[in-house]
């Protein structure tokens, strides 16, 4: 089959690989028929996530035809049209039992700080990803998802990553009806938690980013304000003077280890590795919120350490949550938002590229070239 | 600047999923005791290891399923089975890692060869979207990198040469 094939830092191509497996009595095989390229892949294309290693295939949103199933799958059948969520969930742990499915214990040996995602590095448990022809899909019972039917494809593709991520996003900064939500990040995830902060009734909702076709497409998709951080002296005092001087009662970060805007922390953790990654949005994020604020991340940063203002974070007593999002938790009431249209995750998508040209396609994700927001695979 | 809108009627689904009671924020980890007391729970049924697997020393064991995709191999193999020696908490875990990065990515290089496959840089940089899209830009950075190149070129000879002279 088909495969992407990472061979180093901004180094992929398509090759032949063997046909995925049944490792597992609840293991399925899927038949990809979209698979999106993620921010957080540029992670791993940029070669900053420890232990990814070459010949690994990434891709962690995707959805497709079932095409095998295990002995102990019960809940699915071949010929099923199933979206699958990017965390890999047994269902049973003590986590999942709460469901928080994004932090399953029975999914990654490698690292307990992370559960199981398809396609991303060794840290996070080793399992080839969906930008692919086929891929083997552990835990077939729990989160895989048939897709409702008439629910177009381009929207079930987005609801494996971006929308949940988006919606817990803004969840998870406990906005208050009324609130001023600000989001670091035009990206596809920060778009769609922009767009989500109003659903938990916030009154006012900004995003700060740098790239100007984004800021517009956000500005009319989400009917939120947007600005230019490079078009600022500062924008968390931008920030505090737009909200009366007192900060935003939310800021949402998401944009994660490939920040700019800060030359130290791209330096120390973009090119020189020295950290997890650049810190810039969940920096801007301590400091632009208000006192007894929340700051939610969602931007994915690596496993080791970051420069933040943990100091400022104590003094103005905040709240700050993270966490991969917690896709099946949220599918049924995410479902519902897009079939009666309150959500329109395809108008996010702006490329359709073949899974044989996958280097180009990253090539111009991580560019930004041709105002690409978010590109999908088509094997 | 307007500080707050109030009338959200042009906004599908305002407020819709506004809950007073999320404050601070859901979801939060309750205490059930089953985590307190370990693996408590029925286990799904433990996958065939049947590739070498490396697992963090802040588990007793294997989880029940994992990907099997690349498999520790040659010198950076050795050097993540040394990195699996030291706990998530520790530099030596990470840093090592990071290493065994990059240097699997010349034992890439090198396998490819051997398997008679040049790899083709340009195309694996997906150079052709950035010649298709930013043209200039792309003509500007290939100007620059031969630039340097070729400075370093001359460096590298010229002092080659000056040695040779002294000697």
């Amino acid at each position: 089959m088909l495969a992407m094939d990472y061979r180093g830092p901004k180094r992929v191509r398509v090759t032949q690989k063997p046909m995925p497996e049944i490792k597992h009595p609840q293991d399925a095989i899927v038949r990809v028929t979209r698979s999106c390229i993620c921010g957080s892949d540029l992670h791993l294309y940029n070669g900053n996530v420890p232990d990814t290693r070459v010949g690994s295939t990434f891709g962690h949103e995707f959805i497709g035809v079932v095409e095998e199933i295990g002995s102990e799958v019960t809940k699915l059948k071949v010929g099923d049209q199933v979206l699958v969520p990017f965390n890999i969930a047994c269902g049973q742990c003590a986590f999942c039992k709460q469901g928080l499915f994004g932090n399953c214990h029975e999914s990654n040996p490698e690292a307990t700080a992370v559960g199981g995602i398809f396609g991303y590095s060794h840290t996070a448990g080793g399992y080839n990803g969906g930008q692919a022809e086929y891929v083997r899909v552990p835990y077939a019972n729990v989160s895989p998802t048939v897709i409702p039917e008439g629910m177009d494809l381009d929207d079930a593709v987005l609801l494996t990553d971006v929308v949940p991520t988006g919606y817990q996003a803004a969840e998870m900064g406990g906005i208050q009806p009324g609130d001023t939500v600000v989001v670091f990040g035009a990206g596809p995830v920060g778009i769609m938690a922009a767009k989500c902060s109003w659903l938990f009734g916030a009154g006012r909702v900004i995003v700060i980013d740098q790239l100007d076709y984004r800021l517009e497409f956000v500005r009319n998709y989400a009917q939120c304000e947007a600005y230019n951080f490079k078009e600022m002296e500062d924008p968390v005092l931008f920030i505090k003077k737009t909200t009366d001087w007192m900060g935003a009662d939310v800021v949402i970060d998401a944009v994660g280890a490939e920040a700019a805007g800060n030359t130290m922390q791209t330096i120390t953790g973009r090119k020189l590795l020295l950290q997890a990654g650049s810190a810039t949005a969940v920096h801007w994020a301590i400091n632009s919120v208000k006192k007894g604020g929340t700051v939610s991340i969602v931007g994915v940063y690596g496993p080791t350490d970051n420069l933040i203002p943990i100091g400022n974070a104590l003094n103005k007593g905040l709240t700050i949550r993270g966490n991969q999002a917690s896709v099946k938790r949220l599918l049924p009431r995410l479902i519902e938002h897009v079939q009666n249209g309150t959500l329109n995750p395809k108008a996010l998508i702006t490329h359709r590229v073949p899974l044989k040209e996958v280097a180009e396609a990253y090539r111009m994700f991580s560019a930004k070239l041709d105002n690409c927001i978010k590109p999908v695979l088509i094997p | 600047m307007e500080n707050t809108a109030k009338d959200y009627s042009h906004i599908k689904g305002w407020g819709i999923d506004a809950d007073p009671k999320n404050d601070p924020t859901y979801p939060m980890k309750h205490r059930t005791n089953e985590e307190h007391k370990g693996y408590s729970w029925e286990r799904p049924t433990q996958q065939q290891i049947d590739v070498e697997l490396l697992h963090s020393i802040e588990r007793p064991n294997v989880t029940a399923v994992f990907g099997t995709s690349v498999p520790p191999s040659g010198l950076s193999g050795m050097i993540r089975r040394f990195a699996f020696k030291y706990s998530e908490n520790s530099y030596l875990h990470w840093l090592p890692l990071i290493v065994a990065d990059r240097v699997n990515v010349v034992e890439g290089i090198v396998d490819d060869i051997q398997q008679g496959h040049f790899p083709n840089i340009f195309a694996e940089k997906g150079y052709k979207a950035e010649w298709k899209h930013n043209r200039m830009g792309f003509i500007q950075k290939m100007v620059v990198i031969g630039a340097l190149t070729a400075a370093a070129v001359i460096v590298i000879t010229h002092k080659d040469s000056k040695s040779e002279n002294d000697d």
